[in-house]
């Protein structure tokens, strides 16, 4: 419960800036600090909850991915192209957590422009996963999610293009929440794949995931795929789980695909003991097929890296962003300046994007990718008529070592394998920690149908009431 | 589909991606690793079936073609990049971004 009536919000705020300076050099979660802005804004939220105009998260510190443009912050995107680009404006969610007084600790490491699994293609460095400094936190949104692990904010935001929020959710043992596409404003927050990204909050706690999904939500005109929809209460479930079954009559579809070869055995053990939790919840589970599955990494590997590419060719180094220190004409200019300004795995995801979109390509690769997008879809609209909830995996594995799937791009996509569907579907995904495998925390994914979020949490929700894996912390930290 | 190197440099300058000899080689092996397992999709009949980019059925919202955006150049400016080429000047002149020479 993101309550805190006994501290102000400077002092609060200031317990986090001390833990970020004593543990960020170690972890590496945070890109970006500023104590004066941030102090500011813990003041600022004092003066509201003093004359009574305080909301729910007003006073309360969030880390923000550096994926955000946060007026007069360095906003990078983990990528040398804007490491010095400090944002001229607010995204969306940036205003959307201003307005509801919240306090922006820093901006957190990612994979560069959102694209990776592990963090390690973040240009600022790699992130230790606080369970075990070994091992990756996952990515793309990895600083977030050491960050919300090793309790170096309240909560973060992350963004979710194939599974950025709930991989690092369960490699990181806390909750995430991608929410159905168009809920949330992707206006101000730096482009990857325009079809697919879409924020969303990563805390503690569904309850917690509830509160920020109401600030984060909401029509914003300045997004064309942001959707007009009556505001909702994403808490308005939560007080009603209650007594003994409280999800009595919920039907939970099991994908019989999620749980076949490539899904590490010590994980589906732990995702099965979450399942019998459920059933004694109340729930009746049902097999359902999601027959497309296996297609979804290849399709998002077409999809994906084109939007991508068209994306990141306004990095030119004319206006903004890396210019070469050393040209001869303006096409040497652009060259020089990309080659410099973005790493080997962006410059491979531009050159694949290119590649499918390019003449006498278009149809076999990027078109075809779309169509079977809707076969994916259709998997999905016709399992929600069996049941209300899919639960299956988040990802195949525990986290892994750092360095061990670096330079195997294919191995590193596989990671993905469990959340890219719901991507392509434009569905609302979460993940919440469900047990541990070798002291290594292990994430449930629970799929919903579009708009379905609230529902969604007050499933998370039930199983967190009778639970405390989401109450766990890394030792040391 | 397979690659060759003829292949990447063509897409690199497509990209305006500057690759040297040896980057070209060892993205052609990751490449065509990436491109194996998108081949799986050549399998699926897809006759008949439309294709999807957005999840829900939406169109282009129009506004009234009126004037919002409010002068901000300095601010953005502020962001322009080094101009380079041995000098440590940003890449601004009068109000406007300096790159070389395009119209001879």
């Amino acid at each position: 419960m993101l309550a805190k009536k006994e501290i102000s919000s400077v002092e609060l705020t200031q317990t986090f800036l001390d833990r970020i300076a004593k543990h960020n050099p170690a972890i590496n979660a945070y890109i970006a600090l500023d104590s004066d802005k941030t102090l500011a804004q813990a003041s600022a939220a004092d003066v509201r909850i003093a004359n009574g105009t305080a909301e729910p998260l007003t006073g309360i510190p969030f880390a923000q991915k550096d994926i955000f443009c946060a007026k007069g912050w360095q906003t990078t995107c983990g990528s040398k192209m804007l490491a010095n680009f400090i944002a001229p404006y607010d995204a969306h969610v940036i205003t959307q957590f201003d307005n509801a007084g919240a306090v922006n600790l820093g901006k957190t490491n990612m994979d560069e422009f959102a694209m990776g699994s592990s963090n390690e293609t973040s240009y600022f460095g790699g992130v230790k996963n606080p369970w075990d400094f070994d091992r990756v936190p996952g990515g793309s949104s990895g600083g977030s999610a050491a960050a919300v692990a090793a309790r170096l904010c309240a909560a973060a935001t992350g963004t979710d293009t194939g599974g950025s929020i709930r991989q690092p959710a369960s490699l990181c043992g806390f909750t995430g929440l991608k929410p159905t596409y168009g809920l949330v404003s992707r206006y101000g927050m730096i482009a990857f794949a325009s079809s697919l990204d879409q924020a969303g909050p990563m805390a503690k706690s569904a309850e917690d995931c509830a509160l920020m999904m109401n600030v984060m939500t909401g029509f914003d005109d300045r997004d064309s795929t942001s959707l007009n929809r009556p505001k909702e209460d994403y808490t308005r479930g939560l007080s009603k789980i209650t007594g003994e079954q409280p999800l009595k009559g919920l039907r939970i579809g099991l994908p019989k695909e999620y749980f076949a070869d490539g899904l590490d055995a010590n994980v589906a053990k732990v995702v099965q003991e979450a399942i019998v939790e459920y059933r004694k919840l109340g729930a009746e589970m049902v097999d359902i097929s999601l027959p497309n599955s296996q297609l979804s990494i290849p399709v998002y590997y077409v999809l994906a890296p084109a939007e991508a590419s068209s994306n990141l060719s306004r990095y030119d180094g004319v206006r903004y962003g890396h210019r070469a220190a050393e040209y001869d004409d303006l096409m040497d200019m652009y060259m020089k300046s990309r080659a410099e300004g973005f790493g080997a795995e962006v410059k491979r995801r531009i050159l694949i994007g290119t590649y499918v979109l390019s003449a006498g390509y278009y149809d076999a690769y990027y078109l075809k990718a779309q169509q079977i997008r809707r076969l994916i879809a259709q998997d999905f609209t016709e399992a929600f008529k069996q049941c209300d909830v899919i639960m299956g995996p988040t990802a195949p594995s525990t986290a892994f070592k750092a360095g061990e799937k670096a330079d195997d791009p294919v191995a590193m996509y596989l990671q993905d394998v469990y959340t890219i569907a719901t991507n392509l579907a434009g569905l609302p995904g979460m993940s919440i920690p469900a047990g541990f495998s070798n002291g290594l925390p292990v994430g449930l994914q629970l799929m919903g149908n579009y708009f379905d979020e609230a529902r969604m949490l007050d499933v998370a929700h039930a199983y967190q009431q009778v639970t405390d894996w989401h109450l766990a912390m890394p030792e040391g930290i | 589909m397979a690659l060759n190197i003829t292949d990447i440099k063509r897409i690199a300058h497509l990209a305006r991606l500057e690759i040297s000899e040896q980057e070209a080689n060892q993205t052609l092996t990751k490449l065509t690793g990436i491109l194996g397992l998108i081949e799986q999709m050549q399998a699926v009949d897809t006759t008949g079936i439309t294709p999807m980019s957005h999840s829900q059925d939406v169109v282009q919202r129009l506004r009234a073609d009126v004037v919002t955006a409010t002068n901000q150049r300095e601010t953005f400016q502020a962001n322009a990049p080094t101009l380079g080429n041995g000098s440590t000047e940003k890449a601004v002149d009068s109000g406007l971004y300096l790159v070389p020479k395009v119209i001879e």
